[in-house]
């Protein structure tokens, strides 16, 4: 008997409205767009710092505009949803297996949350935010 | 089919992944919280000046952005191609260079505090 | 004993005759279920009462062959394992995703066997041994780091989730990289080497971004996603000690 397969292709540019699962890999991946935006803030910061305090005082003042206050709190939810999906992975990235058994996967993630919050509230204090 | 040569470009899009997690968040915490108008202490130009004219600093800044942005790059390519963009190599090509000359900025600016 | 519940259920299945159609089409179907049934019975009631057209595969009904997975609701499920009261209205059942129809539900594997082969899921003995010199053995704890990724039942359900796969379809894919992995985990084994030349292709693992979708939807909780995130973990070591480790190629 001959074959007559029928081919479907993948819809290359809507494929992840097929499935919530697709969507939210997705927000995962453009997290990278914030991220690299706010890479850009960073290096123009290096940028005015080098240039003296009166550069540095202009930065932290545009830093000010509504516009900003609204890329700022967009790359914060973005950082936080990339920490949050990163050290989920880790659990599957890298299992420790002790004896026979493997350490549960929550306590390998809960452990990257842990040190996270940590190093965090440290870099916080030394900001002088407390 | 030969190996890949992905590793060059995985592996530090790994350890940024790693970076950006652990610290970004908090970094930008703080420069929202001046954006808000409550400049941390930190944030004052002699604090931070004095920090990113240290050894230790200008590592710190120089790795936090030289890996958070090739990172994100690495993905943005990704992502693009999962949008349909198929010119894989050409937004391959200025996606990376565009993280290598802001690692190197940063670098130029981190040398010149 | 109560009497069983009976329930009228709809269900939308894709068909396609190679012999006369160029196109899928849906057809709707009624069909007076037991409330406790799996889409594959409802399958099967049909097949019986009102349509002996239609094709699908099925062999063990308990979640063992792999040989029944289809879309259900945009969803690849085992269709033995669906149950219907887990579903409202009307249930759509499409053949699996990313696989060509052969005919109805049933579509080609070919491009999956293909792929399975490729990546020499059987072990390769580190040393051959006559069998006078007995069993190869192996600790509990050895078993136990690969156990997970010997569950595979070859459903194809995971290549059906991946949109890579569906994007890319040279991709070499979750199920079997994952049995790749478990070979190369395996104490017994010796043929690491010989599956890396295939896993760490373009074609292979790096096509993965690690959607995901394969470890929510596999049916015998292999967890794909984690092999194939291990295995560019491995494959990365592997580039840095044969490219920058002065005599690492050998
Ligand atoms: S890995 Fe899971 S979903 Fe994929 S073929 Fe094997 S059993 Fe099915
Ligand atoms: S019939 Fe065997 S897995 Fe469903």
């Amino acid at each position: 008997m001959s074959r007559k397969p029928l081919v479907r292709e993948c819809p290359p540019t809507t494929w992840y409205f097929r499935q919530p699962r697709y969507l939210r890999y997705m927000s995962r991946e453009i997290t990278s767009i914030f991220v690299g935006a706010y890479c850009v803030l960073l290096v123009v910061g290096l940028q005015r710092l080098a240039a003296g305090p009166a550069a540095w005082e202009g930065f932290l003042l545009a830093l000010r505009s509504p516009a900003s206050i609204v890329f700022q709190f967009l790359c914060l939810i973005a950082a936080v949803y990339h920490a949050a999906t990163w050290f989920n992975a880790t659990q599957k990235a890298m299992p420790l297996q002790i004896g026979e058994d493997f350490v549960p996967g929550n306590v390998i993630s809960g452990a990257h949350y842990a040190v996270w919050i940590l190093l965090s509230l440290v870099v916080m204090f030394f900001a002088g935010v407390f | 089919m030969a190996k890949s040569h992905k590793p060059v470009v995985w592996f530090p899009f790994a350890a940024g992944g790693t970076v950006i997690a652990f610290c970004i968040p908090v970094i930008v915490l703080l420069t929202f919280l001046a954006a808000l108008g409550h400049v941390p202490a930190g944030l004052s130009y002699e604090k931070l000046h004095a920090f990113a004219a240290g050894g230790i600093g200008k590592l710190v800044l120089f790795g936090v952005i030289a890996l958070s942005a090739w990172s994100s790059a690495h993905r943005l390519r990704c992502t693009c191609y999962d949008f349909g963009l198929r010119a894989d190599t050409l937004v391959a090509t200025v996606l990376y260079v565009a993280a290598i000359v802001g690692s190197i900025a940063a670098a130029l600016f981190l040398l010149r505090i | 004993m109560t009497p069983l519940k009976e329930r009228l259920v709809q269900l939308e299945v894709l068909r396609y005759n190679p012999d006369t159609d160029t196109e899928a089409h849906f057809q709707r179907y009624e069909v007076m279920c037991q409330e406790e049934w799996v889409v594959l019975d409802a399958l099967n009631k049909i097949k019986a009462d009102i349509d002996p057209t239609l094709n699908y595969r099925w062999s063990c009904h308990m979640a063992v062959c792999g040989s029944c997975g289809m879309m259900i609701n945009g969803e690849p499920k085992l269709s033995c394992h669906a149950f219907l009261r887990s579903y409202e209205g009307v249930i759509r059942v499409e053949p699996l995703a990313h696989f060509p129809i052969e005919r109805d539900l049933v579509t080609a594997p070919d491009d999956f066997m293909e792929k399975l082969k490729r990546v020499k899921p059987y072990v390769i003995p580190k040393e051959e041994k006559p069998i006078s010199e007995g069993e190869y053995k192996q600790t509990p704890a050895q078993l136990m780091k690969f156990r997970q990724y010997s569950m595979c039942i070859n459903c194809m359900l995971c290549y059906a989730a991946c949109p890579q796969y569906g994007l890319t379809p040279s991709f070499i894919g979750p199920a079997a990289l994952t049995l790749a992995h478990r070979y190369n985990l395996d104490s017994r084994d010796g043929g690491r080497k010989e599956r890396m030349e295939v896993v760490a292709t373009k074609e292979g693992v790096w096509e993965c971004t690690f959607v995901g979708a394969c470890s929510e939807v596999c049916p015998a909780h292999v967890d794909p996603a984690s092999a194939l995130q291990q295995l560019k973990i491995v494959g990365s070591i592997d580039w840095i000690v044969e490219h920058l480790i002065p005599g690492g190629k050998s």
